[in-house]
């Protein structure tokens, strides 16, 4: 039966997939570098190792019936062979088993999320802290913000090693999606809602990050790079930056805005109004206020708007 | 004035690219083609009476099909192009402008211009002569319903050509998709277009729930109704409910676009999540749209080439109903990543997990059809075969997305683009091939090449998984959908040859089912008794193809499959009555429907182009066709008996 072999051919595929894992560390879903890619690693193991056994049952009796009931040897015909509530209760309770055993953990590990991994950095004067880092895409870059390092760079951001990070997530303009597939699944980056997600990485290294979120042109080449370093050598970098790199000005900052794509960059500051997160609608109206008359109403409303942003429904979104 | 003439031209046609000539060129000479053959051919009358003014179910369904082959055919040189592009890294076949607006086709067409409509013609086709019925309750709404669908499909692909195409994705997102980002007349296109055509779906969806309930044959309960049936009158009850929601998302979006409305913006408190909500409202069911017909496809094909009847007939009705439900209560898991709450994504993931139960019920009971059977590898067959493997393989893939955390690392990358196209082309594709394998003699009168057919099936089926398989992994590595391009040295590139490869093979198995088409039509054996294949329902108790009136008498039921009880000597000769004949009352042709949709189009087109001299007279052509229709008073016939007798005998069956 030369037709079967071909039929079953992709379930194999699919079947070895484990096996090729072993081999390559491309596989950067596969190759989970922190305690939130691990988990999520765990479960899509958990997953296969079910749903392969589902497909294994469906191509055994698939290869079974058309093998003997092919028509020219097939024995036993029984066109009254219609029903048999018996075995559709079988084929009923197991699935429903089968997604009891994916639904727990799946719960279980989506409220695990919501809280910050657990630090492995060894130094205890680290234990129970935390970096937070602002990100913002914009058409076709991503910021990054230290609001306590008070520094800023884009399309790279250095991490801590061993320590829980929060991303809070915004777009500028359009959405936008955050990936760093060694480190942990993606959150997109609206402008109408601030998000969370807690990254962590196991050991120093770089991790290539992009956006999984089709925002136009320059959106293919979207990509960062989060690099982990030990404890000492991220402070290092952050005193570098600060002592180093150029300031961004409200200009540079407004230019960084514009559609386009960039080259990863530092600065030892940023100016007052970036930490506003403003979005695009509301930097036009701020900057046609200053302007006219007419548009400084629409510049009222926007800010009316952007305080219903950050207490409102915002707000349970943040912490 | 020279140059304010250029400078419009410029703006109205798409320029630049030599391969937008090329295509203004073929276009150009393709319908100068068809109208010199019209012309030459005095075919001009024959084109207006027998098909531009059809009522009848038959034709409208062919002509759905001829549409959606046609789409296919672009759809598929869309795919094409996107797969020439991705073979190796950093390729300029096509830069990333052209790439965002073939992607963003290939998606609409694939969906709204093959898929449904596809399973609209087979519908049209099979469902009034499976209920044993001479026509749809509403003749003349159906053939509104695919001029409408036509309208919004030619509107469409003319963004090709005149103004430029949609660029957003087939899910459009906001705020991308408003006017503060993508101005231009793309999505323009995009939100008309489809709307036009989805006025037609919903007529449509409400036409054959009318028609199912009100029209069986007589003796013919609900249970005792062809599995097709049942899909059909299920995804007409889902068409009902899903539909309106996207209609009102992209009136809201027009609203947003062309006349600075703030629904979906960024700015004045628009909401871009809500398009999010709006849209998988409608395109989650959507999904079972396109699905729950091809599982009655393959259940009549399974039951009639296994030579048995449908394995368990109430517990596949019943999944079927457990599906259309829970798809309205899924739509969510397509942003598991937009920041919902643990509490909505374990909602949302568990009600997707528990579209498995029903799924692989189904899955079962197709296996424990053919078991026990006596199996016949016909080409229809072999397609309702393959689907089984193929489609449980996107089924659990798809248990696997619907696991939220995982989802973050599946979303939006190539492990999702495998997940879906092995649901749509496995079951929608592979289905509505063997359906039209299936029912093509039923159509024209003579059978499809079996040669033929089976070598584009083993073609097709193989390049299927050749283009798909692979790029589970290329997601699980990290590439993501919509990129036009990608750098060297991740390890992308051999996949990705690859998965062209495959794309090209599916493109040589769909040319050598156009070819078999041609073929056929010259060679084809003849269907001379109605029943080429052992049918065994009502379908294939009348002639191929079949007349007007469908049946001389309308059958009278007892039994589920009535063509197989009769031919175990259970009941009387459905095909000939020993009752004198009656004169058969049937609907008139009618203009109107393609006028109609002709100043559809023309309001369309206006709206596109933010032209309302030419939208808004468009609009008033429409209303003042309804208006004319409303005065048709003598919109019905007779066929006298003495046609009947003769158009009987000539197939035999004359009592």
């Amino acid at each position: 039966m030369k037709n079967l072999i071909t039929m079953i051919k992709p379930a194999i595929l699919l079947l070895a997939l484990p096996l090729i894992t072993g081999c390559s560390d491309k596989i950067a879903v596969l190759n989970p570098q922190g305690p939130v890619a691990r988990s999520q690693y765990h479960l899509i193991i958990w997953s296969l190792i079910m749903m392969s056994l589902v497909l294994a049952i469906v191509l055994i009796l698939f290869v079974y019936v058309l093998a003997r009931y092919g028509r020219k040897n097939s024995k036993g015909f029984d066109p009254n062979d219609t029903g048999n509530r018996k075995l559709e209760i079988v084929w009923m309770i197991i699935p429903v088993i089968i997604c009891v055993l994916l639904a727990v953990p799946t719960v279980q590990t989506l409220y695990a999320l919501n809280h910050p991994p657990k630090a492995t950095a060894t130094p205890a004067k680290l234990a129970g802290k935390t970096l937070t880092i602002d990100v913002t895409s914009v058409q076709w870059k991503w910021l990054f913000r230290y609001p306590d390092q008070k520094i800023e760079t884009v399309n790279y951001a250095v991490i801590p090693a061993g320590t829980p990070v929060k991303f809070r997530l915004h777009a500028y303009d359009a959405m936008n999606a955050f990936w760093v597939p060694e480190l942990g699944g993606q959150q997109y980056t609206m402008t109408d809602m601030p998000m969370k997600l807690w990254l962590q990485a196991d050991k120093p290294g770089n991790y290539d990050g992009r956006s999984s979120n089709y925002s136009g042109r320059g959106f293919a080449h979207m990509t960062f790079t989060i690099m982990a370093r030990n404890a000492t050598d991220f402070d290092n970098w952050v005193n570098d930056v600060k002592q180093n790199k150029p300031a961004l000005s409200l200009n540079g900052y407004k230019k960084l805005l514009q559609p386009d794509t960039v080259k990863p960059q530092a600065f030892s500051s940023y100016p007052k109004l970036a930490e506003k997160d403003l979005n695009k609608a509301q930097m036009q109206a701020l900057e046609a206020g200053k302007s006219t008359k007419n548009d400084s109403m629409q510049g009222m409303k926007m800010d009316k708007n952007m305080d219903m942003d950050h207490n409102g429904k915002g707000g349970h979104h943040d912490d | 004035m020279i140059e304010s003439i250029k400078s419009f031209l410029g703006y109205f046609f798409v320029t630049g690219d030599p391969m937008i000539y090329g295509a203004d060129a073929s276009i150009a000479l393709a319908s100068i083609g068809i109208v010199v053959v019209l012309t030459y051919f005095k075919k001009w009358k024959w084109l207006w009476e027998e098909w531009l003014t059809t009522v009848d179910h038959k034709r409208i369904g062919i002509m759905y099909i001829i549409a959606a082959l046609l789409m296919l055919f672009r759809g598929g040189v869309d795919a094409l192009m996107m797969r020439t592009q991705l073979t190796l890294p950093n390729l300029h076949f096509l830069n990333s402008e052209h790439y965002n607006q073939v992607f963003t086709t290939h998606g609409t067409i694939m969906i709204i211009f093959v898929a449904m409509p596809f399973i609209f013609g087979l519908m049209n086709i099979a469902v009034p002569l499976q209920i044993g019925a001479r026509d749809v309750a509403f003749p003349f709404l159906n053939a509104l319903s695919f001029w409408l669908f036509f309208a919004g499909a030619m509107l469409f692909n003319l963004s090709f050509v005149i103004g430029g195409s949609p660029d957003a994705g087939w899910s459009g997102y906001a705020p991308f998709a408003g006017a503060e980002l993508n101005p231009g007349v793309g999505q323009n296109y995009y939100v008309l277009g489809v709307q036009i055509s989805g006025i037609g779906s919903l007529a449509t969806g409400i036409n054959f729930l009318v028609t199912i309930i009100k029209m069986r044959a007589p003796g013919m309960t609900l249970f005792k109704m062809p599995m097709f049936t049942w899909s059909i009158l299920i995804t007409s009850v889902i068409v009902v409910f899903a539909f309106p929601a996207f209609t009102v998302a992209l009136a809201l979006m027009t609203i947003d676009r062309l006349f600075g409305a703030h629904f979906f913006t960024i700015a004045a408190g628009g909401s871009p999540m809500l398009w999010a909500n709006l849209f998988w409202f409608w395109g989650h069911p959507e999904v079972y749209i396109v699905l729950l017909p091809v599982f009655g496809i393959f259940s009549e094909v399974i039951a009639t080439f296994a030579h048995k009847t449908l394995f368990g007939y109430a517990v596949m009705v019943w999944s079927m109903v457990a599906i259309s439900v829970l798809s309205f209560i899924t739509w969510l898991h397509h942003f598991f990543t937009m920041g919902n709450t643990a509490p909505v994504n374990a909602f949302f993931s568990v009600s997707t997990m528990l579209i498995a139960i029903p799924t692989g019920v189904k899955i079962f009971n197709w296996l424990f059809t053919l078991n026990k059977g006596r199996i016949e590898f016909t080409t229809p067959m072999l397609w309702a075969l393959a689907f089984i493997p193929n489609f449980t393989i996107g089924g659990i893939t798809g248990v696997m997305l619907a696991m939220a955390p995982a989802d973050y690392q599946y979303h939006n990358s190539y492990f999702l683009v495998a997940h879906f196209h092995s649901t749509l082309i496995a079951g929608t594709v592979f289905g509505i091939f063997c359906g039209l394998h299936y029912w093509w003699p039923k159509m024209f009168g003579y059978l499809l090449d079996e040669r033929k057919g089976k070598w584009s099936f083993w073609i097709f089926m193989i390049s299927f998984n050749i283009c798909f398989m692979p790029m589970y992994f290329l997601g699980l590595m990290g590439m993501t959908r919509r990129m036009y391009t990608y750098p060297a040295g991740l390890g992308w590139t051999p996949i990705n040859i690859v998965i062209t490869i495959g794309a090209f093979g599916m493109g040589l198995g769909f040319i050598i089912m156009a070819w078999n088409i041609i073929w056929s039509a010259i060679h084809g054996k003849r269907d001379t008794t109605g029943d080429p294949w052992g049918g065994r329902t009502l379908e294939w108790t009348t002639s191929s193809p079949a007349p007007e009136y469908n049946f001389a008498h309308i059958p009278e039921i007892s039994t589920r499959d009535p063509l197989a009880a009769m031919k175990e000597g259970k009941t009387g000769d459905l095909r000939k009555s020993s009752k004198p004949y009656e004169p058969i009352h049937m609907p008139n042709n009618s203009g109107i429907p393609v006028i109609m949709s002709g100043f559809m189009f023309i309001a369309g087109f206006g709206f596109v182009f933010e032209w309302y001299w030419m939208g808004i007279p468009g609009l008033i052509g429409v209303v003042a066709c309804m208006i004319a229709r409303s005065f048709v008073y003598n919109d019905h016939h007779y066929i006298p008996v003495d046609e009947i007798e003769k158009t009987e005998a000539a197939t035999g069956r004359l009592s």
